[in-house]
């Protein structure tokens, strides 16, 4: 009777248990039913993010999340880049026109450009003159209503010396606006060009400063690019909504949304489970953990950058030339690059990169020879040599990945010449402002390029007004040097600024005031049917011609991106 | 039963004097300005401190303090959080739906997936199958939460791509919170992608559902195993069975009536265990519900927000406690009689 009983209860559990699996299996299958290509998922674009951006509104930051997730989703510019071949091209001015002195931009602009429509603003009329001259004002004229506003600093306006450079916005009619020049100056379009010279709208200003609102003019933007504001929460996500009248072309998502992500292995995560269509900064070592993964797409990216190591040539004995080319010669350029770069960098051999026009490939002695480094510290006069600090910058960064590791690297070779160096590093803030004091005896740092002029390379770096200011780390100053990237300023044809730039380059490797060590090279990871994803090699992505396929691209399509 | 809810209620007012007081203690505990602690307000400027003292009547007695903190507590004025300035009765109210759903669907998925394996290894006939859910369910109960969860994403996440690895919803879908229960929200709102948006979210509850149920189903498994074999021994089984009942009606009116009682209050000791879960769960999956907040506020040493968690919590525990004891007593009326004061 006893056996009979449990059987049958057996019996009903196990019914009892095949209708709890059968309802979770529908629950599940529910869940994992083919998505239709009409529905939301398709139409929006999921782009995981290091971290949350500063403000939205790009003239007032540098840093590369800010510019990642604002410049060129929600603003134009008047000329723009062109990714692929560096040349300036236009945006919102149709043309430029350039005067014979080299002294006069006029612009003239694109009719009938819409300005977002959100809940907070409903622009009245498409864009004009008005609109550029507010744009650039704000952040040139200091009694200007705005200019305080947001905290008056300018960073990347401040640091080309911008608001010395142009001496007066003429508004010439309503889609007409001359910027006249203190100075001919090669590098204006190209600043021009940058992410952070965007064009806000001036009717928004105006509403704001009626509603007193003035702050929101960098929280609450408005601007005229492909889609538009629609909700931000700090360290979580930023919603953008298409621009329906962007006048470029129909925007081909409902949505874009960045997905705040510090985390880097949970990035690497929430690309593998499709919650990411793109992943934002992939270290080196997930691009290698994810280059056998299926359904993810891995594109090297050109990113002009250049990481070095500078000496401060105001100390003994680095204000010998002699000694800072004997010491360029125990960069071991390769054992670096295998263990900070993970072999994802190229070695340098000048300041600039090779993927910028006026690089030129010059073969120099660049070998690793503690010989000749024993040789000419000799001969320089310090056959037992010195002790010496190596400031190891604290972050990562795209041109440096790991700079501590950099210097143990450098340590070690140093020490076979005699030469006994100590690592030092502080916090970020702390370092760059002992850095601009000359406390340093070498520092290893980088340059990421705001534009493509060359002219990005030199002066911020290396002239004599940079070693004042602050950001020329060998505080080095030389008046050949300086006359040469000057002169290469004034001019505009490609080739004559070219060959200056190479002679610059030539009295860099003999004077070492810092010796280039590697060009990075940045990745772009998505998913394999994401494509049309434009990195831009100097600062922000760009989703305009993004496109999400309902199928994976096919392989020759993915080859020949990877080529460009 | 009046007796009884008399006595619980009683109960109640003591607990609720323990935990006000535990949390007003704080306000003197915590490092830092009395006045911060209790308003979260930073820099208090020489005008505003003094509007704030009367307000928060900090010269006065401790008593008077107590019972102004009970009066602001009960107006929803829990002061604003040190690092946010947000109200902190608003940030909590708003998450602890989120935490509340997730202990709820696990509890749900335990009872449905523990009761039918308890009965079943309650069976006498097949002692491996008793062995076989018994260890399993051993396994289960002593596998800390934090590496069953990461085990169970690599699998099915990160291997698999079957189920995402963080949130509530994906940030593709923009739904209203309304009760803050995300499976309720989506049904009452009106956007025209909420198939779409229920399956996400279905997708997005199943791995930590699982993993959070994953100890109160061994516990259950275990306590209903118990229960039913000593019920199955009862002499009014026996008798059932000599009226000649059959075995699904001799379960249904006796067996599990009588055997699921403690199961009832095995799940009242352990729900307080289910929340310190529910959080750790809730860290892992960035489930955004009070745990997470909570823990992230301790990183942050945000003292306000820390005790308004607390507090919240401390209640929600013990009102649930009590709240399965009345369960209990309405279901078992010998319960009534037997012991004073229990909770």
């Amino acid at each position: 009777m006893k056996i009979n009983i449990s059987e049958k209860l057996q019996k009903m559990t196990t019914k009892l248990l095949a209708n709890v699996f059968a309802t979770g299996l529908f629950v599940f299958l529910a869940g994992c039913q083919p998505k239709n290509e009409t529905n939301l998922l398709a139409n929006t674009l999921l782009y995981c993010s290091e971290g949350s951006p500063d403000l939205f509104n790009p003239q007032l930051v540098t840093s590369g999340t800010t510019i990642d997730a604002v410049s060129n989703q929600l603003y134009n510019r008047l000329v723009k880049i062109n990714p692929q071949t560096g040349m300036v091209e236009s945006d919102l001015a149709r043309t430029v026109i350039i005067s014979e002195d080299k002294m006069r931009y006029r612009f003239y602009l694109r009719a009938g450009v819409e300005f977002h429509t959100t809940d907070y603003f409903t622009p009245t009329r498409t864009l004009n003159s008005e609109d550029v001259a507010f744009s650039f004002a704000r952040v040139f004229h200091s009694n200007h209503p705005y200019n305080k506003v947001g905290g008056g600093f300018y960073p990347f306006f401040d640091g080309v010396e911008f608001a010395q450079l142009v001496e007066q916005i003429i508004v010439v009619d309503d889609l007409t606006i001359e910027f006249r020049l203190t100075d001919p100056q090669a590098s204006f379009l190209a600043n021009m060009a940058t992410d952070f010279a965007i064009i806000l709208s001036a009717e928004y200003a105006e509403q704001l400063s009626e509603q007193g609102l003035e702050e929101n003019i960098d929280h609450y933007p408005i601007g005229t690019g492909p889609y538009k504001y629609e909700h931000y929460v700090t360290d979580r996500y930023i919603r953008y909504k298409k621009h329906e009248n962007y006048w470029a072309s129909q925007p081909n998502f409902e949505q874009v949304i960045f997905d705040i992500t510090p985390n880097n292995s949970n990035r690497v995560a929430k690309l593998l489970t499709k919650e990411c269509d793109i992943l934002g900064y992939p270290g080196a070592s997930d691009v290698q953990y994810l280059e056998n993964k299926n359904g993810i797409d891995i594109v090297e990216a050109s990113s002009m950058n250049v990481s070095y190591w500078a000496f401060n040539t105001s100390e003994p004995p680095f204000d010998n030339p002699m000694v800072r080319k004997a010491l360029s010669y125990i960069v071991d350029r390769d054992a670096i690059i295998d263990a900070v770069y993970r072999n994802h960098a190229e070695p340098a051999s000048s300041l600039l990169p090779p993927n910028n026009w006026a690089y030129k490939k010059i073969d120099r002695n660049l070998d690793f020879s503690i010989e000749k480094a024993k040789a000419m510290l000799t001969e320089a006069g310090y056959p037992d040599g010195f002790d010496m600090d190596i400031w190891a910058m604290p972050v990562q960064r795209v041109y440096n990945p790991n700079a501590g590791k950099m210097a143990e690297i450098l340590q070690q070779n140093l020490s076979l010449i005699g030469v006994n160096a100590n690592i030092v590093t502080y916090d970020w803030g702390t370092f760059r402002k002992k850095l601009a004091q000359g406390e340093h005896d070498s520092v290893l740092i980088g340059w990421l390029a705001d534009n493509s002029d060359p002219d990005n390379f030199f002066r911020p770096l290396l002239s004599c007004a940079a070693a004042f200011s602050g950001s020329n780390r060998s505080a080095w100053c030389n008046d050949e040097f300086d006359s040469k990237i000057l002169q290469a300023l004034s001019i505009t044809e490609p080739e004559q600024r070219k060959a200056f730039y190479q002679e610059a380059e030539n009295i860099l490797f003999e004077q070492v005031p810092l010796v280039p060590i590697a060009h990075a090279v940045r990745y772009r990871v998505n998913r394999d049917n994401i494509s049309g994803v434009e990195l831009n090699p100097y600062g922000g992505i760009s989703f305009e011609n993004a496109k999400k396929h309902a199928k994976k691209t096919d392989k020759t399509t993915r080859a020949k991106e990877g080529k460009k | 039963m009046f007796n009884y809810l008399y006595r619980k209620t009683s109960l109640l007012l003591f607990i609720s004097f323990g935990i006000t007081a535990f949390a007003f203690s704080l306000y003197y505990l915590f490092p830092g300005d009395l006045l911060t602690n209790m308003t979260g307000i930073t820099n208090i400027t020489e005008e505003n401190y003094q509007f704030l003292a009367d307000k928060y009547k900090i010269n006065e007695s401790i008593i008077t303090q107590y019972l102004a903190f009970l009066e602001r507590l009960y107006q929803g004025d829990w002061g604003v959080s040190i690092n946010t300035g947000d109200s902190i009765y608003q940030l909590i109210f708003n998450l602890l739906p989120a935490t509340i759903e997730l202990a709820l669907y696990a509890l749900i998925y335990s009872f449905i997936v523990a009761i039918p394996f308890g009965v079943l290894s309650a069976s006498e006939s097949h002692p491996w199958l008793d062995k076989g859910i018994l260890s399993l369910s051993l396994i289960g109960f002593s596998m800390p939460i934090f590496w069953l969860a990461l085990i169970i994403t690599f699998i099915f996440s990160i291997s698999l791509g079957w189920f995402p690895t963080s949130g509530r919803l994906s940030l593709v879908y923009d739904i209203p919170p309304e009760t803050g229960f995300i499976l309720i929200d989506i049904l009452i709102s009106d956007v025209p992608y909420k198939a779409e948006a229920f399956s996400d979210a279905l997708e997005h509850l199943a791995i930590p559902t699982f993993v959070l149920a994953a100890y109160p189903t061994t516990v259950l498994i275990r306590s209903t195993r118990q229960s039913m074999k000593s019920v199955m021994q009862k002499s009014y089984i026996k008798a059932a069975r000599a009226k000649g009942l059959s075995t699904w009606q001799v379960l249904k009116r006796h067996g599990l009536r009588n055997g699921l009682l403690p199961v009832i209050q095995t799940l009242g000791i352990h729900f307080g265990t289910l929340i310190t879960l529910a959080m750790v769960t809730e860290v892992i999956f960035a489930w955004p519900g009070l745990g997470a907040l909570l823990v992230d506020a301790i990183h942050q040493r945000d003292f306000t927000t820390i005790q308004g968690g607390l507090l919240v919590i401390s209640a929600l525990v013990f009102l649930a406690t009590i709240l399965f004891d009345v369960l209990y007593m309405i279901f078992d009326p010998l319960a009534r009689i037997r012991g004073h004061g229990k909770i």
